[in-house]
């Protein structure tokens, strides 16, 4: 991915606030329903209706220890509704882990939540870790990760990675 | 500039002299644990190799005895993943069965100075053993399990240095409680733990303190390796290879803390979230309660289960209010049987189930419905965790949720140990 021109646009952020837990992105009850389900249930009881309003391309913006709480795999949730990436002032280990691992864009954007306001457009580089509000023309640091995390998080994650090496069945 | 003991840990796991905050260490993963929700129908991904099965444990936890038939169809593909790869660490349903943490623990399979990955979040209950050990996702264990290694962000620092010793019926608990009311959420750190107090505080003790690391958000939680853990890590697994490991004399911090066990003093976390949530009893005393539990990895020891039962012997729970107690393992539930805190609690009126993560996470023996309130020694308090959304769960210490159970609302336990010497 480095050296190319590499800006994302998305049509609108979504404002969530501190702390926002794996429990809210994929309750309980649903840990042992199909992905498409788990979709369905995405922020239904903080947030509910959200899956039917957020568009493919838009952008959450998250505000400190984004994804706190469990191992489930919330971000495959948010991948399947269709979120372009998430900025969060913080990110907790073990969500970025599975946004690593799901193939979901989640970075760290320290003061992002003072920057947007729901609706705002934004635009993200990840050639010059910048994030953008065309609304105000406000650019903000992101923080880099490596290439190779990057790679996973834009590419499919890390199970075509173990098919393509024979390590894991293709899935059915 | 020197490394605390995460650092320490993961550089030597990696093959390298030094790692500091900001790298990614790749890393040698010595353990790994799967339990039974990795073997779900709708998350399993058949694997083709496996790196070393003897490096790999499987325990049921979360679904046992099977609940559904959902649950038995993943035993049954976790039973027969063990018998292809010729994996022997298999904790099925009966005696050696356990919540994974507590398996692991009982066992003493988290070796010192080694990494251990398991897909659970609590699984940094195994610094108590001064081992790295942290929750990952599915997917990383597919990874750990197929080709030996993970990676981890490496964090900062946070060292608290413990001195004195609890008073009597303060519990691990009340020491995390304390962490979290005062300093809140460690995203992205590492928390170690040392300092002259630390040798007080059980095996067990620490377990607590190490499982309920997950919720203040932090990376690693580990323990400084010491005599009381050496002569456990002999008892449980003689032989193995384990790598003690100190923290650097010129360790580099974020922070350090003293915390003086003397002064802690029994807490409540309120309803909805952990953190930042920690009030003194007699704030909430007198709340009605619909159920107490004490289990989980955190609260499901048998030092827990002998403070229930002290708390409980001879007395009754109060009517209208279910008390529910889960052993961490099978093996802590025949010990306490031994014991004679099983009948204590029994015929208290407690209900002691099998060895589960259970009403913990809301999936069964112990579920909340609409608008019921739940005082809890488990690991988590958010909204909905334990069932209905609209349930209130308080998280405590097992004295203070015994006590509350005879009460039938929060209640403290202080008179319970009036005279007993710390």
């Amino acid at each position: 991915m480095s050296g190319s021109n590499t800006i994302l646009r998305a049509g609108k952020t979504w404002k969530f606030g501190d702390n926002i837990n794996t429990d809210l992105m994929l309750p309980g009850p649903y840990l042992t329903r199909s992905p498409e389900e788990q979709m369905r249930a995405v922020f239904m009881s903080n947030r509910p209706g959200w899956v039917d309003e957020v568009q493919h391309g838009d952008a959450i913006v998250g505000g400190f220890n984004y994804g706190m709480g469990s191992s489930r795999p919330a971000a495959r949730s948010l991948r399947n509704c269709g979120v372009g990436f998430l900025l969060a002032e913080t990110i907790n280990g073990l969500f970025f882990r599975n946004a690593v691992n799901f193939g979901f864009l989640a970075l760290e954007c320290p003061g992002v939540s003072q920057a947007f306001e729901e609706g705002d457009t934004a635009e993200l580089s990840v050639d010059d870790w910048t994030a953008r509000n065309p609304r105000t023309g406000k650019t903000l640091k992101v923080t880099p990760v490596p290439d190779t995390l990057l790679s996973l998080m834009r590419g499919g994650g890390i199970l075509p990675v173990l098919e393509s090496e024979g390590l894991i069945a293709k899935h059915a | 500039m020197g490394m605390g003991m995460t650092e320490k840990i993961l550089a030597r796991a990696s093959g390298v002299d030094q790692v500091k905050p900001g790298d990614i260490a790749v890393v040698n993963v010595e353990t790994a644990v799967l339990m039974d929700m990795t073997f779900l129908p709708e998350s399993w991904r058949q694997i083709l190799k496996v790196h070393d099965p003897k490096k790999v444990v499987i325990v049921f936890d979360h679904l046992v005895p099977a609940p559904t038939i959902q649950a038995a169809t993943a035993h049954e593909t976790g039973r027969a993943f063990a018998a292809q790869f010729g994996i022997e660490r298999l904790h099925d349903v009966g005696p050696e069965q356990g919540i994974c943490h507590a398996v692991v623990a009982d066992r003493g399979y988290a070796l010192p100075g080694t990494v251990l990955a398991n897909g659970d979040s609590h699984t940094c209950a195994a610094g108590a053993f001064n081992c790295a050990a942290r929750g990952v996702g599915g997917p990383d264990m597919l990874h750990a399990v197929t080709k030996g290694t993970t990676w981890f962000r490496v964090g900062e620092t946070i060292r608290y240095d413990l001195t004195g010793k609890l008073q009597p019926g303060v519990s691990a608990k009340d020491i995390f409680l304390t962490i979290a009311g005062k300093w809140g959420a460690h995203v992205n750190q590492n928390v170690e733990y040392g300092g002259p107090g630390m040798a007080t505080l059980s095996i067990n003790a620490r377990r607590t303190l190490a499982t309920m690391g997950t919720e203040l958000s932090s990376e690693f939680n580990i323990f400084e390796p010491d005599d009381t853990l050496l002569a456990y890590m002999r008892q449980r697994n003689p032989g193995a290879a384990i790598h003690p490991t100190m923290p650097d004399a010129d360790a580099r911090y974020a922070d350090r803390r003293t915390i003086d066990l003397n002064t802690i003093e029994p807490l409540v976390a309120l309803p909805d979230a952990v953190v930042n949530q920690s009030v003194g009893i007699s704030e909430v005393a007198g709340r009605k309660i619909d159920q107490a539990f004490i289990g989980s990895c955190a609260n499901g020891t048998l030092d827990d289960l002998a403070v229930a039962a002290k708390v409980v012997r001879g007395r009754k729970v109060a009517k209208g209010t279910r008390f529910i107690v889960t052993p961490g393992t099978q093996a802590t539930y025949v010990a306490a049987l031994k014991a004679g805190y099983i009948e204590a609690l029994m015929d208290a009126g407690a209900v002691v189930t099998p060895a589960t993560c259970g009403a913990c996470w809301g999936g069964h023996m112990g579920t909340l419905g609409p608008n019921e309130t739940c005082i809890t020694a488990s690991t988590r308090n958010f909204k909905g965790r334990m069932g209905d959304a609209s349930a209130k769960i308080y998280m405590a210490s097992p004295a203070t949720v015994a006590a509350s159970a005879l009460a039938g609302h929060i209640a403290s336990a202080a008179e319970f140990f009036q005279g007993d010497v710390a």
